[in-house]
């Protein structure tokens, strides 16, 4: 029996998927359960557990280097392969911190709401799917974890069916659904060249095929990738639908999904499918530099709190791709470390945006002011997290940023420079959206127009202020903390990037590293 | 007969991008089940066609004896099928809903989340 394995995995291994086992079972139990009141003490302890395993998990992969599991004892081409390096699971260990904040912050907001309405399943059914895409070694379970992310944040999305939230998920909905059907389009041709879907097997056979069809391949999934990341002319969904739904909601959207789709990106065209890439440059500058020098175009112009910060997640997915436009190993480094920034500042703004709409009871800009002198605590949270969302030395936000732009100077081409020249601008820009919109609702005495009437502000039950404060502070502070001794991140990333360009590793642990089967 | 069906395929796919198009809600939807049952298709036909060669493992073999028809498709196109079929009905009830409190079916007039006549940002700093 040459496809079967004989003998059973080893326990230990089992820990590679035991992250999505314990998401999907504790969606499962949360959605049988009659009474709720405890729902959220569930939810919150599955996703402790959850983060207890990864950071096993991540400590098993930075000694021994990728780990992999194939499902239901056949050899990996046959079987269905989860592999964990070092990129996807400090992504999935971010993305299940991150979740861990929102659920805690959203106990602040949901005291009164009895939560039947299916919140904490969908939150754990969304970051089943996340966690599932970091982890799967498979294209077509990769699809899978996709379609089971967006099901999630559909029914996110549209929690409590305000007619605003009904059109922004129309939108969400369609253009995701297109994104996912495309993906799916390009799997089927994938399938139909190489006859594999196992991201190990791609990587043997993908040498003898044709180049051509695999560039055209890889630039159907790169539309249906930057559709799901958001990059540039494919960004329209983002703006119009992620300042709906309840702020909780849109912290946990901004942090995760788009992230998802920048890290398939890179998956697939760095780690897959290097010469297409290289094939590809041009396209990916391009779009990397209309993504970083549009989006922050679009906050300035902006006065809604949460579209402009929509906005701001836009931007980072233009680093993000600028990474993978220059391909050295630098620059994934420096994509790498821009996603993790990017989903713990992206939430901590949101939950942040969330607490100053709940005290002034506004979600335009231009209708608020004097909330420094109201809460001075408020100010600080957002000054730093826009600083970091600015890149601003010491915060976190700085050190991908340095990467990329050393990764851009190393190349030195035009490409290169034209990438360094967007990734300052973008932070200029940035900076000045972002304290423009710290200047209006901090700074200037009142709302616009009245003059120096200082607001009337709702005051946040003691309860209240603790987890929201708490959690938003929290995050916060990781956000400095990590920007002030970067170098176990930086370390770990770097090792995950080196696994990225040199998939031998890879090959190896998935089991596919000797001769044909 | 692979030809025949990719050029099925392409009918497919461009009949749904062309009802994709349209400013009409419904007419979009129906247009996402036409692509993706083209792209259903296109993985039948990816998995090459062999006709009335069932893959069957012989006793005694651990390998089919000799060319079969190939099963892996129909696998990824039954996981396909109930994943699009889940997201149509999906869309579907989300559009009656929009209908029902937007008084749209057309997206140009659904600007609630994205209003229409939004006043100029603020020229102050």
């Amino acid at each position: 029996m040459d496809g079967m394995q004989q003998t059973a995995t080893i326990i230990a291994d089992w820990i590679v998927v035991l992250p999505l086992v314990l998401a999907l079972m504790g969606a499962a139990a949360l959605v049988m359960r009659r009474s709720s009141t405890s729902s959220a003490v569930l939810a919150i302890c599955v996703v402790l557990t959850i983060i207890a395993c990864e950071i096993a998990l991540l400590l098993r992969v930075s000694f021994a280097g990728p780990l992999s599991m194939t499902m239901g004892n056949w050899l990996p081409p046959f079987g269905i392969s989860f592999a964990a390096d070092a990129f996807g699971v400090v992504f999935a260990l971010t993305a299940a911190l991150v979740t861990l904040a929102v659920l805690v912050y959203a106990q602040g907001e949901r005291a009164s709401n009895d939560g039947r309405d299916g919140f904490h399943a969908l939150v754990l059914l969304l970051l089943a799917g996340v966690t599932g895409s970091f982890l799967t070694g498979d294209l077509f379970n990769l699809y899978v974890w996709f379609e089971v992310m967006l099901i999630a944040s559909f029914g996110l999305i549209v929690l409590g069916g305000s007619p605003a939230q009904l059109d922004g998920a129309v939108k969400y909905g369609f253009l995701n659904f297109l994104a996912t059907t495309l993906f799916l389009l390009s799997l089927g041709l994938i399938y139909g060249l190489l006859g594999t879907l196992n991201m190990a097997d791609i990587l043997r056979v993908a040498p003898d095929a044709n180049p051509a069809a695999l560039t055209g391949i890889a630039a159907l999934l790169l539309l249906a990738f930057g559709m799901k990341a958001a990059a540039f002319p494919l960004n329209a969904w983002l703006p119009a639908s992620y300042h709906t739904p309840p702020v909780v909601i849109s912290a946990l959207m901004a942090g995760l999904l788009t992230k998802v789709g920048a890290y398939a990106l890179l998956r697939v065209l760095i780690l897959l499918l290097p010469s297409s890439r290289e094939v590809l440059e041009p396209v990916l500058v391009v779009i990397a530099v209309a993504t970083l020098l549009t989006a922050p175009l679009g906050a300035i112009a902006e006065t809604n709190l949460r579209r402009a910060l929509g906005f701001l997640v836009i931007g980072g997915i233009g680093a993000v791709v600028a990474g993978i436009a220059i391909g050295s190993h630098t620059a994934v480094a420096g994509a790498g470390f821009y996603i993790v920034h990017a989903m713990l500042t992206m939430t901590a703004l949101y939950l942040v945006a969330g607490l100053i709409e709940r005290m002034t009871g506004e979600t335009d800009s231009r209708r608020m002011g004097g909330l420094y002198a109201a809460s001075a605590p408020l100010s600080i949270l957002f000054f730093v997290l826009m600083l970091a969302a600015a890149g601003v030395p010491p915060l976190l936000g700085f050190w991908p940023k340095l990467l990329l732009l050393q990764a851009g100077l190393e190349q030195g081409d035009w490409g290169g420079i034209a990438l360094v020249v967007a990734l300052i601008l973008n932070a200029v820009l940035t900076l000045i959206a972002v304290s423009r919109l710290w200047a209006h609702m901090f700074w200037r005495d009142g709302m616009e127009g009245s003059g120096a009437e200082p607001q009337p502000l709702v005051v946040l039950s003691r309860n209240e202020a603790w987890l929201r404060y708490g959690t938003a502070g929290v995050l916060t502070a990781a956000v400095v903390a990590l920007g002030l001794w970067p170098n176990g991140l930086l370390e770990i990333i770097g090792t995950g990037a080196f696994d990225m360009i040199d998939p031998s590793r890879y090959v190896s642990a998935v089991g596919l590293a000797g001769g044909t089967p | 007969m692979e030809h025949v069906l990719a050029i099925l395929v392409g009918l497919f796919v461009a009949l749904g991008i062309y009802l994709l198009l349209s400013r009409s809600v419904i007419r979009m939807l129906l247009g996402m089940v036409v692509l993706g049952n083209g792209v259903n298709l296109l993985i039948f036909t990816a998995g090459r066609l062999t006709r009335e060669i069932a893959p069957i493992v012989p006793d005694g073999l651990s390998v089919p004896a000799g060319p079969i028809a190939n099963p892996l498709p129909q696998a990824l196109i039954l996981t396909a099928i109930v994943i699009g079929f889940a997201m149509f009905s999906f869309l579907l009830v989300l559009a009656y809903r929009a209908y029902q409190t937007l008084d749209a079916d057309n997206t140009d007039t659904m600007r609630l989340a994205e209003p229409d006549n939004a006043p100029n940002p603020p020229l102050s700093y």
